[in-house]
């Protein structure tokens, strides 16, 4: 599979997709095991994880290991992230984006304009839930902090954790929306008239051959 | 085990009524602490040990009378003593027994994310149920005078019970029992405050014209209630706080932002669900893969 094999475009690399689906599991364990104890109603979501004491010791584990699988993947997608003109006007018609009338939006990149509000979404949230997850973090740190910090803590994780959730949600959706995106992210590749009518600009590069990955 | 006391007003993390048939109809419980006639000899302390079973470890020194230093998952009182300096430059040695408040409003039962871990009977008392406890420390974060303290061994929280199992067969607090000079009085919460009125007429005819009761409105009012020679001034005693309440922080974290978030979240994914019901998935068709074809013919 080459960037000009005419039937297959590669999008993801093995690394990258294994990259992707390590932050994609952990994310959906640190969902589940933070709403647990986010809400009453979500306690039962405790006994996923072998009760409340086991869910409190492993979340934040699982926390900081998802930060760091999600550096390694955002290294490798920052540059194609950056926001440019053409991704302010797709935003500013987001009517069309929805109502899949692709035929008005601009050319997209790599990516358009909702995946790079995502991506910096994610990485906002993930700053603020590793910073705020470390104030409350009982067992380690929250000893070495101000009561009233810890108590901002508390707030601003539940606060991030819900924003991020809300996020990843739209994340999963625009996948099953938009078909053939999943197969980008399981097997690797996705057909020219994908990269066509989702990503022209990203597609005139690599039939160019100018970007390949 | 807390559910057979059947007098349960309040549970953690609990969104339905508990068993609660059993009221408190002789009235709620006060513990009674009368700054102006603690001695300092730490009887209660010592009490509070032996009823409990607990052994602290042995300290050092730091310097003052307050041993151990701080509370801890096996001091769940402890005597605090504060040099005080009068503005006509007398000392006042101003000792205040420190330990949990029995708020009527808890902040550590409202910020705890674990159902059953915190209960409040019917007679007022705020209880830990260690057993329910996962060990997260929220508790601390919401109690509004720094009470709670989780233990290293085993990651649960500890405090004063009241003696609630003493209580609860109409026996009064450890503590309480061993006072020499019945400083520490217990009694329904009516009777305590009287009590504590009476006090106070007698302290301001000595005197002691700041002198009042601390049994701050601001968390409801509490169970375990102060006289202090200068009500005017908590601080003096040890940092008491002077208008405790649930911080707005912990109000905002733990209060109707919770299922508002639940519905939010639920909200986003029935909007996903009826996009695509509504409108439809985006597919690419035979015409795209043409499109694209032609394009890539034409690319040299
Ligand atoms: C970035 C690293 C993270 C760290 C260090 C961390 C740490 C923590 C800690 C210490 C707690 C307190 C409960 C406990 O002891 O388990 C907690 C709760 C929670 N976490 Fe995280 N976490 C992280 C990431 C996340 C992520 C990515 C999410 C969202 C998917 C999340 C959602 C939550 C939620 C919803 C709660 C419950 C908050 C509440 O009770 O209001 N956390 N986290
Ligand atoms: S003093 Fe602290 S631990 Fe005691 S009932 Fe009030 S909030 Fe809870």
């Amino acid at each position: 599979m080459n960037a000009r094999d005419p039937e297959r475009i590669e999008r993801y690399g093995a690394a990258t997709r294994i990259n992707h689906w390590i932050v994609a599991i952990s994310f959906v364990l640190l969902a589940l095991s933070g709403l647990a104890l986010f809400h009453p109603a979500l306690f039962w979501l405790t006994n996923l994880f072998g009760g409340g004491p086991w869910t409190r010791i492993l979340h934040p584990f699982i926390g900081c290991f998802m930060v760091a699988a999600f550096l390694l993947l955002s290294v490798k997608l920052w540059r194609d992230n950056m926001l440019q003109q053409r991704d302010w006007i797709w935003l500013r018609k987001i009517g069309d984006v929805v109502n899949n009338r692709e035929q008005n939006l601009p050319e997209v990149g790599r990516y358009n304009g909702g995946q790079k509000i995502l991506f910096f979404t994610i990485i906002v949230c993930l700053a603020c839930l590793l910073l705020s997850g470390i104030l409350i973090w009982r067992q380690y740190f929250s000893g070495y902090f101000s009561v009233d910090l810890v108590r901002l803590g508390a707030l601003a994780h539940a606060f991030f954790g819900f924003v991020l959730i809300c996020a990843i949600i739209v994340h999963i959706y625009a996948g099953i929306w938009v078909k053939g995106s999943i197969r980008a992210m399981t097997r690797g590749w996705v057909t020219p008239g994908w990269a066509w009518k989702h990503h022209r600009a990203w597609f005139r590069e690599v039939t160019r051959g100018i970007q390949q990955r | 085990m807390p559910l057979q006391s059947l007098d349960v007003v309040r549970r953690s993390a609990t969104t339905l009524p508990s068993p609660e048939v059993r009221g408190a109809h002789t009235g709620q419980v006060a513990k009674l602490i009368d700054t102006t006639k603690c001695i300092g000899c730490k009887a209660c302390q010592v009490a509070c040990m032996e009823w409990n079973d607990l052994r602290d470890e042995i300290g050092t020194c730091t310097g003052h009378y307050d041993n151990p230093a701080d509370l801890s998952e096996h001091s769940w009182t402890l005597m605090r003593y504060a040099e005080y300096e009068n503005p006509k430059g007398d000392l006042e040695w101003l000792i205040r027994k420190d330990g949990c408040m029995h708020c009527e409003d808890p902040g550590c039962l409202k910020a705890c994310p674990s159902p059953g871990a915190i209960v409040q009977y019917a007679n007022g008392i705020v209880d830990f149920q260690e057993e329910n406890c996962i060990g997260c420390g929220y508790c601390i974060a919401g109690c509004p005078f720094d009470i709670p303290r989780i233990s290293k061994k085993d990651k649960k929280v500890y405090k004063c019970t009241l003696c609630s199992d003493r209580v609860a067969v109409g026996l009064e607090p450890a503590c309480v029992k061993a006072c020499p000079t019945g400083a520490i009085v217990f009694g329904t919460k009516e009777d305590m405050t009287q009590h504590a009125q009476e006090r106070i007429v007698d302290l301001k005819s000595r005197g002691f014209d700041q002198a009042g009761l601390y049994d701050p409105a601001g968390v409801g009012g509490t169970h375990v209630m102060y006289v202090l020679h200068h009500a005017d001034q908590p601080l003096l005693y040890s940092g008491l706080p002077e208008k405790p309440r649930i911080s707005p922080t912990v109000g905002l974290w733990k209060g109707v932002t919770k299922p508002l978030a639940l519905f939010a979240i639920a909200a986003t994914a029935a909007i996903g669900f009826l996009h695509y019901i509504g409108i439809g998935p985006n597919e690419t068709d035979e015409q795209d893969e043409d499109a694209a074809r032609r394009e890539q013919e034409k690319t040299p």
